[in-house]
C-alpha cells in the first residue's frame, strides 16, 4: 500500500468525467439524430417511421437495416436551398468572423496594454451585456434599427440622410447583431493569450530593430494566435448554426441553415429530413477541425 | 598589504594620456521618474570603447532603470546619453546600435534558434547570404553548432542563455547591455559562463555594460564597477578598489563582509591616524588617498585582513604601530579553501575573521572558547566618513 494507490483512482475517475459527460449529453443524443436522419417521414407521434423494434427480433432487425435510406441525403444534395443555406451560412460565418476578429483584436491589444489595475475594470464592461438576457438585446436591437427607431432619427436630426434608411430586415442588420452578440467570445480568448505574453519579447524584437509595426506582425501576432484560433472557432462555429439573428434581423429573402432547419422541424414537420441537415451541419463543422487539427500535429512533429 | 594609497590612481575619472580621447558613452545628468519615485537620481557616467562595466547594486536601487534608458525602453526626464557624441536619449530601441540582453532571455517561443538569431540580422536588410555566414558565426561563438532548428523550450537553461547572447551580439552593436544575464544559471554553470563572457567581451572588443546584484559576479566579469543605491552612482571603481577602499560605510558593507568599529580620531603622526574606539580601543591606521576631514570616523577591516594567534605577533620595530584585540573564539565555519571565525572582543562586540587554510594539517586552528589575539595593521584599515 503506497500513498500512490489512493490518489490514483480518484483521478482515474476524474479523466473518465469528461469522456462519460461526452458520450451521455453527445454521442447517445447524436445516435437518435442520426438514426431519425435515416428514417422516413409518416404522419404519426412521432412523426417519423420506427428504425429498429428490439422486440421484433432478428430477422426484423435485419429487414429494418435493408429498409435504412439515404433519401433524406439525396435530398439534401438535389434540392438547391439546403445548399443555398450552407453556403449562406458558411459566407455569413466568414464574413462576421473576420470582422469580430478585425474589431477584436485591438480592443483585446488595448485591454492587455492597459495598467493592471484597470484591466478587470475592462473585462467587467467586455463581459456585463451578458447580465441582459440575450433576446432582449437583440429586441432592443429591433427597437434601435425600426423605421422611427433611434438610429434613423439621430441621422435625421444630424441631417446625414433626409429619408429614413430601411435597416431592419437586411443583411447589414444581421451583421450589426452578430458582431455585437459575438464580441465578447473574440475578445476574451484573444485577450488571455496577450495579457500573459512577456512584454520583453515585443521589447527585445524593438532591440533588435524591428520597428513598432514589424513588432506586432513578427513577435506579437504569431504568439497570439492560440487565441486567434481560439476567438474563431469559438466564434464561427456556433454563427453557422445560428438561427435566432438571422431570424430576427435579416431579411426572408435567403436563409441561414439553422432557419431551413427550424423551418424542416417545425413549419414542415420533417424530422428526418431535419435530421439529416443537422447531421450535415456537424460534418461540415468537424472538418475544417480535423484539418487544422492535423495540420497542427504535422507541425509539432516538424518541430520535433 | 597593498595600502589604499598605491590603489587609487590608475581607475578614477583621470587617465593622463587617454583623457583627451572622447568616450564611447557619457551619461551626463540622468534622472527618470516614475510618478513621485525617482528611480534615477542625476546619474553621470563615462565608458570607454572596449570596457567591461558593471552596474551594481540591491534590487530597486535604480541599475535596471538606467540600463533601459541606454535601451531606450525609458525616457530620462533630465540629462543627456551621449553615444559617440550623439544624444541618443530620446532615439527609438529600434534606431539604436545599442543591443540588449534580456533577463530571461526573452528568445521568442515561435522561432527557432536560427531565427531568432537571424532576427536582428534581417531588420538590418542583410543579404540572406550574409545572414547565414554571421549566423554560423554567432553559432560558432557560442558553441551551439547543430542546434539551428531546435525551438527555444527544447534548450536547456544554459543553451538558451547563450543564443540569447549570440542574438544580442549578431548586430554587432556599439555597446552591449546585459541585465542580469546569468541569474537564472545555477552556481556552478554561473561561474563558467562568467569567464565564457570576459572571453567574448575581450575576443570581439566590444563594450559591455552588465546589470547584477551579485558583488562577485559583478567583480569576476568586470574592468569597472559603479555602484548604485537609492538612484544615485555611489562609488565607481575598479573591482580592487572597490573592495579595499570603498568610500562609504555603505559600500564597504554592500561589497564582502567588513568589521566597522566608529571612533574619534584624536590624533595624526605622518600618515597615521590614532583613532579612539567604543568597541576596540585605541587603534591606528593609515590614512585614505583623500584627507580626513572630520572628527568622527568609521574604521574599517576586512575579515581577511584580521589574523588570529594565540600571543599576538612578536613585536619588533615595524609593527609597534600594530593594532591588537583580545577576544575570545565563539564560532568557527570551515568552508573548505577559509576558516571564518567569530571572535567576541573584551568590550563584547563580536568581529569576523577570516583565514586561509594554507596547510592540509590544522595544528593552528582555534577552536570555539579559545583565547586569542586579533590582530591587523595600520595599512589594513580603511578609514570611512561617512
Amino acid at each position: 500500500m503506497s500513498a500512490r494507490n489512493i490518489f490514483t483512482r480518484p483521478a482515474r475517475l476524474a479523466a473518465i468525467a469528461p469522456y462519460l459527460w461526452m458520450v451521455l449529453f453527445f454521442l447517445v443524443p447524436f445516435g437518435f439524430v442520426l438514426k431519425i436522419s435515416l428514417s422516413q417521414t409518416v404522419i404519426a407521434q412521432p412523426p417519423y417511421a420506427p428504425v429498429f423494434d428490439f422486440s421484433a427480433g432478428w430477422t426484423a432487425l435485419k429487414a429494418a437495416f435493408g429498409a435504412l435510406s439515404l433519401d433524406n441525403f439525396r435530398l439534401l444534395v438535389s434540392d438547391d436551398l439546403y445548399v443555398l443555406s450552407y453556403a449562406r451560412s458558411l459566407v455569413v460565418a466568414l464574413a462576421s468572423t473576420a470582422m469580430l476578429l478585425l474589431i477584436g483584436y485591438p480592443i483585446a491589444y488595448g485591454m492587455a496594454r492597459l495598467p493592471r489595475r484597470w484591466q478587470p475594470v475592462a473585462m467587467m464592461l467586455v463581459i456585463v451585456p451578458f447580465w441582459t438576457s440575450f433576446l432582449i438585446r437583440i429586441y432592443a436591437w429591433i427597437n434601435i434599427l425600426q423605421h422611427d427607431g433611434l438610429l434613423n432619427r439621430v441621422l435625421l436630426a444630424l441631417h446625414v440622410v433626409s429619408q429614413p434608411v430601411v435597416w431592419l430586415s437586411t443583411d447589414s442588420a444581421m451583421y450589426l447583431g452578430i458582431v455585437y452578440s459575438y464580441l465578447p467570445f473574440m475578445i476574451l480568448p484573444l485577450y488571455a493569450t496577450l495579457a500573459k505574453m512577456e512584454p520583453a519579447l515585443e521589447e527585445a524584437g524593438a532591440d533588435l530593430g524591428a520597428s513598432p509595426f514589424e513588432v506586432f506582425w513578427l513577435v506579437t501576432f504569431p504568439l497570439s494566435l492560440p487565441g486567434v484560433g481560439a476567438g474563431v472557432l469559438l466564434c464561427f462555429i456556433p454563427i453557422v448554426g445560428e438561427f435566432v439573428i438571422p431570424d430576427l434581423l435579416a431579411g426572408s429573402d435567403s436563409l441561414m441553415i439553422g432557419q431551413t432547419l427550424w423551418l424542416e422541424f417545425f413549419t414542415n414537420k420533417d424530422w428526418p429530413v431535419a435530421s439529416a441537415v443537422a447531421v450535415v451541419l456537424l460534418a461540415v463543422l468537424l472538418l475544417p477541425l480535423l484539418v487544422y487539427d492535423r495540420l497542427q500535429r504535422r507541425q509539432l512533429e516538424e518541430a520535433r | 598589504m597593498v595600502a589604499a594609497a598605491e590603489l587609487a590612481p590608475p581607475t578614477g575619472a583621470f587617465e593622463p594620456g587617454k583623457a583627451v580621447e572622447p568616450p564611447l558613452l557619457r551619461i551626463e545628468g540622468v534622472a527618470k521618474n516614475f510618478g513621485s519615485f525617482r528611480a534615477v537620481n542625476g546619474v553621470s557616467l563615462d565608458i570607454r570603447a572596449g570596457e567591461f562595466f558593471a552596474l551594481l547594486g540591491p534590487s530597486g536601487c535604480g541599475k535596471t532603470t538606467l540600463l533601459r534608458m541606454l535601451a531606450g525602453f525609458e525616457t530620462p526626464d533630465e540629462g543627456r546619453i551621449l553615444l559617440d557624441g550623439r544624444d541618443i536619449a530620446r532615439v527609438l530601441p529600434h534606431e539604436r546600435p545599442v543591443n540588449m540582453m534580456f533577463q530571461n532571455y526573452a528568445l521568442f517561443p515561435h522561432l527557432n534558434v536560427r531565427d531568432n538569431i537571424a532576427f536582428g540580422l534581417k531588420r538590418a536588410r542583410m543579404s540572406r547570404a550574409e545572414i547565414a555566414v554571421r549566423v554560423a558565426e554567432m553559432m560558432a561563438l557560442v558553441k551551439l553548432e547543430g542546434l539551428e532548428k531546435r525551438k527555444p523550450d527544447q534548450l536547456s537553461g544554459g543553451q538558451r542563455q547563450r543564443v540569447a547572447l549570440a542574438r544580442s551580439l549578431a548586430r554587432r552593436p556599439k555597446l552591449l547591455l546585459l541585465d542580469e544575464p546569468l541569474a537564472a544559471l545555477d552556481k556552478k554553470l554561473r561561474e563558467s559562463t562568467q569567464i565564457e563572457l570576459m572571453e567574448v567581451q575581450r575576443r570581439l572588443g566590444m563594450t559591455f555594460i552588465i546589470v547584477t546584484h551579485d558583488q562577485e559576479e559583478a567583480m569576476t566579469v568586470a574592468n569597472r564597477i559603479g555602484v548604485m543605491d537609492a538612484g544615485r552612482l555611489d562609488q565607481v571603481a575598479t573591482p580592487r578598489e572597490l573592495y579595499e577602499a570603498p568610500n562609504s560605510r555603505w559600500i564597504a558593507e554592500f561589497v564582502g563582509d567588513i568589521n566597522l568599529f566608529q571612533g574619534e580620531v584624536t590624533s595624526r603622526v605622518q600618515s597615521d591616524l590614532t583613532i579612539a574606539t567604543r568597541e576596540a580601543g585605541t587603534l591606528t591606521a593609515s590614512e585614505p588617498h583623500s584627507a580626513i576631514s572630520k572628527t568622527m570616523v568609521f574604521l574599517a577591516v576586512r575579515p581577511e585582513k584580521i589574523k588570529l594567534s594565540r600571543h599576538g605577533p612578536a613585536a619588533d620595530g615595524e609593527g609597534s604601530a600594530i593594532n591588537r584585540l583580545g577576544g575570545v573564539v565563539t564560532d568557527v565555519s570551515y568552508l573548505g579553501g577559509t576558516t571564518t571565525y567569530k571572535v567576541k572582543l573584551d568590550s563584547g562586540v563580536v568581529i569576523r575573521s577570516s583565514m586561509a587554510n594554507t596547510t592540509r594539517l590544522d595544528k593552528d586552528s582555534h577552536g570555539p572558547g579559545q583565547r586569542v589575539v586579533a590582530w591587523f595593521t595600520p595599512d589594513d584599515c580603511v578609514v570611512l566618513e561617512q
